[in-house]
């Protein structure tokens, strides 16, 4: 992997790291507000379904958790099993699309 | 302060070694350097170990003392002794030639893939190019001038444990400084030398290196602002 690649997926983590910050504590507040005094799913996707917003701000949480964990992993792997190099690329390029797909389907489901 | 110190100094080659005792008197303002001197003069003349200047300018003595790195001529024993035990080891980190002498060579190496050589523009019939002193790269340059290639912050890096091919602290330290000489002319490859996963970016702010520096340089800093100019450089297409 070229100097240049290396960096801009340094970047990209750093860049959806930010998003995810924002995202997870956005995340976090509105459950606890939520839930309280109990809430059924039905109750929840009563609420959730139809909301524009909502699917909005999940399918960018979703797509930074996509582009932040793979490259996580990335050096995760290199670093603790010595693991580099494009098969290791290839599994984790796999494993975003993965998280994308399984995401992006879980948005959908409770959204739209 | 008891009158022997109670030492044990790791000997062997690059197969292995085991700890061997001994006892040293404890003098005033001891070194650590001191109490390995003594040891290869008055009690095993077989210990090899690696030392010049003894006043902190050569950087040629730095040890394992008590599990850390350290430059061993101005470490006294007083600081770093613990119920009157010391422990001294080769650098971590770092292949072992014998006894507590480390092999540097990877260590400057890297130096020289950081691109840690100098590239000037002008010849020796030019005039001095003029640097404002007060300038604001000027000044980050003297921030991290004063290494004396030591290698403790080498061998206190956890991420050069994890990765051997990592560049390390001291030499990317060294590339910051050039990256902010002005009359330097080969910045562009050198971005290039300390971007990637085995060069700044690997760099986990873990501040080892910072933290056991022995002139009090603040290696990490400099690595974070490389973070910087590799994503910018990289990002304006230019890395």
């Amino acid at each position: 992997m070229s100097a240049r690649t290396d960096t801009l997926l340094w970047v990209a983590q750093r860049a959806s790291a930010v998003v995810l910050a924002l995202c997870v504590v956005a995340h976090l507040a509105t459950i606890i507000y939520a839930v309280q005094g109990g809430l059924t799913g039905a109750e929840i996707l009563g609420r959730t379904r139809g909301n524009a917003a909502g699917m909005a701000f999940y399918t960018v949480f979703v797509l930074a958790v996509a582009v932040h964990a793979p490259i996580g992993l990335r050096t995760v792997l290199a670093e603790w099993f010595g693991w580099r190099g494009r098969a290791r690329d290839f599994l984790l390029i796999a494993f975003a699309v993965l998280l994308a797909a399984m995401g992006l389907q879980a948005v959908r489901g409770v959204f739209a | 302060m008891s009158a022997v110190l109670k030492v044990r100094v790791w000997r062997g080659g690059p197969e292995g070694g085991a700890w061997r005792a001994y006892e040293v008197p404890r003098r005033e303002s001891q070194t650590v350097l001191d109490v390995v001197t003594h040891i290869q003069r008055a009690l095993d003349s077989t210990l090899a170990y690696r030392y010049a200047c003894r006043v902190g300018m050569c950087g040629s003595c730095a040890m394992m003392v008590n599990g850390a790195p350290r430059w061993t001529c101005r470490t006294h024993v007083d600081k770093v002794a613990r119920d009157g035990k010391l422990s001294v080891a080769p650098l971590r980190n770092l292949p072992v030639i014998r006894d507590l002498v480390a092999d540097m060579r990877e260590f400057f190496d890297k130096w020289a893939r950081a691109r840690g050589q100098f590239e000037g523009r002008r010849t020796r019939a030019d005039d001095f190019e003029k640097v404002a002193p007060g300038s604001e790269a000027r000044r980050r340059a003297d921030a991290a001038i004063e290494c004396i290639g030591c290698g403790v912050c080498y061998a206190a890096c956890d991420v050069v444990a994890a990765n051997p091919d990592y560049l390390g602290p001291a030499a990317l330290n060294r590339a910051w400084t050039l990256v902010n000489d002005e009359r330097d002319t080969s910045n562009a490859a050198r971005l290039r030398a300390v971007a990637g996963d085995d060069a700044s970016l690997a760099c986990h702010t873990h501040m080892s290196c910072t933290e056991r520096c022995p002139k009090a340089l603040a290696p990490t800093a400099g690595i974070a602002s490389l973070k910087r100019a590799v994503s910018r450089a990289a990002l304006a297409g230019k890395l």
